[in-house]
């Protein structure tokens, strides 16, 4: 099944390589298959490349699409990851 | 000729580094990080073959980063995490699958397909605006650099494999690279970076073939097996000519050699000035086989021997022996003339293997040199040894590189007295009385001349280190290339202190930089009272030929003026005008490029 939300960056850096790297160890633990978009472009949420290229810094609102299986769980995760602010705390 | 309906025709200049005009096929190679080949498949199997070569250098990679991820401390995990997006990114579809992709649909080899997903990945990240992540590129380009070193560790062709007459094209060669050329297959080079004293300058300068450098985009014009036109005196090269450019360049060449053995005539005889001064010209070389050009452009001696090679050719150090038996021939070859040995002058990472030891952030101001082989002395005396043995062989002179005050000289002083009395007691005979030098290329030797004069028997001023150290600026960095200078109004300042310092103590001194060799400098040197003059081979005929028409005391008259021009602009200007008026034809014939 395909689920869609839309989240918020939170943390001052934005997604940067560290972030990135979260998500797509992330992304690696589920069958599910994760579309990152911002503005009209979307990409693979599985290629830390692809993340980085939206470049999205504090304050962006970006597009979460998953298709696939456990979409349900990898959703939810993945809203903590970005409230959690990729666990940079600030 | 090549087939011309896809062959078009560009021409790019550059900067001309060793004179001599060659028309010959191109062969591209990607020095920049790791070489990489450029084939063209037919066949699906061959295709598949390449996907699993990718596919292998990957795991091997990935194992490689995974080891390494292992072996750090915890305390460092901010690289740790650096290594995690590294794995990473060897998955990652636009690098990984990309790759495959490119392989299997252009039918081309992984090394090139790869090389062509770095190069779409860098085009999307120079596109970023955040700083912060588009310098993400450089991990990217690591990542890229550790597959290749794995995929080029099987079916890698090394440029000591060529087996055609080329042209070589490359961003940059390295020493490295070029120790391992068939030199007898390379017509020339042409590199997009590199000034006149970068390697492949002086690389091609010892081997007399011609090189055009700083062409910036050499490698991006040119395809394997291109015909090119390369004209080391003006410094263009010609990529696919027509006919007529092919003929024209065919003429050229004829009235290059005829001129280059007019000069050859008569570089036997001595070069002395109009006013009947002698001025020693002798020869810089790398290689024992390098001492027949000295002795055939006419060389008096050799006045710069690096000893460098022996030391990189091998993954270990060369024995006692080896050295020795190579000292030994030089100086029986070049005898009566002296040869001046120059001690180890490399960095200690040649002697670690690349995970030893921490790549220095600063290599040139780093562990090198007389630095290392005070704080090696095992390696510093095996070569001494060496030297003082070959010494009774012939003339020999003892010159220590990179010397930037007194304490060095009196500390290796003092290894090379242990290393006597060593010999004393074996009763091994060597030259009591061998001269011992040292090389000014540091800026504080230079201000502290007076004083080291007192304690050596002649300096040598290496301009090429002294330019790099006086003006700070990296002549490998194609950004700051520009500002290497000879002709900076400080550097001739410099010189001219050390001279100065030199013949107050009344012990010698040389200047074995490119400067030396380069037809431009010369009257500025007699003028500045230089009286030996080191320079590749090759250089030597034309310095002795200017050096004939040149008087002291005029070419002083006319240093007086340059010591009043206060950029180097204008001196290079005066100067160039200087020499039009004494050697005229030096112009037509392309040697100076002001």
């Amino acid at each position: 099944m395909e689920l869609v939300r839309k989240l918020k960056i939170r943390n001052n850096l934005g997604i940067h390589a560290r972030a990135a790297a979260k998500i797509v160890e992330l992304a690696n633990r589920y069958r599910s298959t994760l579309f990152i978009k911002k503005g009209d472009q979307e990409v693979d949420g599985g290629s830390i490349l692809s993340i980085l290229t939206l470049s999205c810094p504090m304050g962006t609102e970006v597009q979460a699409r998953i298709v696939g299986e456990d979409s349900e769980n990898f959703m939810r995760e993945l809203s903590r990851l970005f409230e959690q602010k990729f666990g940079e705390g600030r | 000729m090549i087939d011309q309906t896809f062959a078009v025709k560009k021409t790019i200049k550059g900067i001309a580094v060793s004179p001599g005009i060659i028309i010959g096929k191109a062969r591209l190679v990607d020095r920049s990080r790791v070489k990489i080949l450029y084939q063209y498949l037919i066949t699906g199997d061959q295709l598949n073959r390449q996907v699993e070569r990718f596919k292998e250098a990957i795991r091997a990679t990935e194992e490689q980063l995974t080891m390494l991820k292992k072996r750090m401390p915890e305390q460092v995990n901010q690289h740790g995490f650096i290594l995690d997006s590294c794995l990473m990114m060897l998955k990652d579809s636009m690098l990984n699958e990309a790759t495959i992709q490119k392989i299997l649909n252009e039918k081309i080899n992984a090394e090139w397909a790869l090389k062509k997903s770095l190069e779409e990945i860098r085009k999307v990240f120079e596109l970023i605006d955040d700083e912060y992540i588009s310098t993400r590129i450089n991990d990217v380009e690591n990542v890229t650099e550790k597959i290749l070193r794995n995929l080029s560790g099987e079916e890698h062709e090394s440029l000591a494999e060529i087996n055609e007459r080329v042209i070589i094209v490359a961003h940059d060669l390295s020493p490295a690279d070029t120790t391992e050329l068939n030199i007898n297959m390379v017509m020339g080079f042409i590199t997009d970076v590199g000034g006149r004293t970068s390697h492949t300058a002086i690389m091609a300068q010892a081997l007399e073939i011609p090189a055009v450098v700083g062409l910036e985009t050499a490698t991006d014009f040119v395809a394997d097996g291109d015909l090119l036109i390369v004209d080391g005196n003006t410094g263009d090269v010609i990529i696919n000519p027509d006919d007529s450019d092919i003929i024209h360049y065919q003429e050229k060449q004829l009235q290059h050699e005829e001129y280059k053995s007019s000069i050859a005539r008569k570089s036997h005889l001595p070069a002395i000035t109009l006013d009947g001064r002698r001025i020693a010209v002798k020869g810089n070389i790398e290689f024992l086989e390098e001492v027949a050009a000295v002795k055939e452009n006419g060389g008096d001696g050799i006045g710069l021997f690096r000893t460098e090679f022996l030391y990189l050719k091998s993954k270990g150090l060369p024995s006692e022996e080896e050295l020795f038996q190579d000292y030994r021939e030089m100086a029986e070859i070049i005898s009566p003339d002296p040869v001046t040995i120059r001690t180890l002058d490399l960095g200690g990472d040649k002697f670690a293997s690349d995970l030893e030891i921490a790549r220095e952030m600063n290599p040139a101001l780093g562990l090198r040199a007389i630095r290392f082989c005070l704080k090696e002395p095992k390696i510093f005396k095996s070569q001494l040894r060496a030297i003082l043995r070959a010494s009774i062989y012939g003339k020999v002179q003892l010159m220590f590189p990179m010397i930037s005050g007194l304490q060095e000289i009196l500390d290796a002083k003092e290894i090379v007295a242990e290393v006597k009395d060593e010999l004393d007691s074996k009763k091994i005979e060597y030259d009591r009385d061998i001269a011992m030098g040292i090389m000014i290329e540091v800026p504080s030797a230079v201000t502290m001349a007076e004083v080291l004069a007192q304690h050596v028997d002649f300096f040598s001023i290496g301009t090429n280190d002294l330019i790099q150290y006086g003006l700070a600026i990296d002549r490998i960095n194609e950004h700051v290339a520009y500002m290497y200078q000879p002709f900076h109004p400080a550097i001739l300042r410099m010189i001219r202190h050390v001279v100065n310092a030199a013949k107050d103590a009344g012990i010698g001194v040389s200047l074995c930089g490119e400067m030396a060799g380069d037809p431009l400098c010369v009257a500025v040197l007699l003028g500045l009272g230089i009286e030996e003059l080191s320079m590749n081979a090759r250089a030597i005929p034309l310095v002795k030929k200017i050096i004939r028409s040149i008087s002291v005391e005029e070419a002083r008259a006319e240093f007086e003026k340059v010591m009043r021009l206060h950029t180097a602009d204008e001196v290079r200007a005066h100067i160039s005008d200087q020499m039009k008026r004494l050697v005229p034809e030096l112009e037509e014939k392309g040697y100076l490029d002001a």
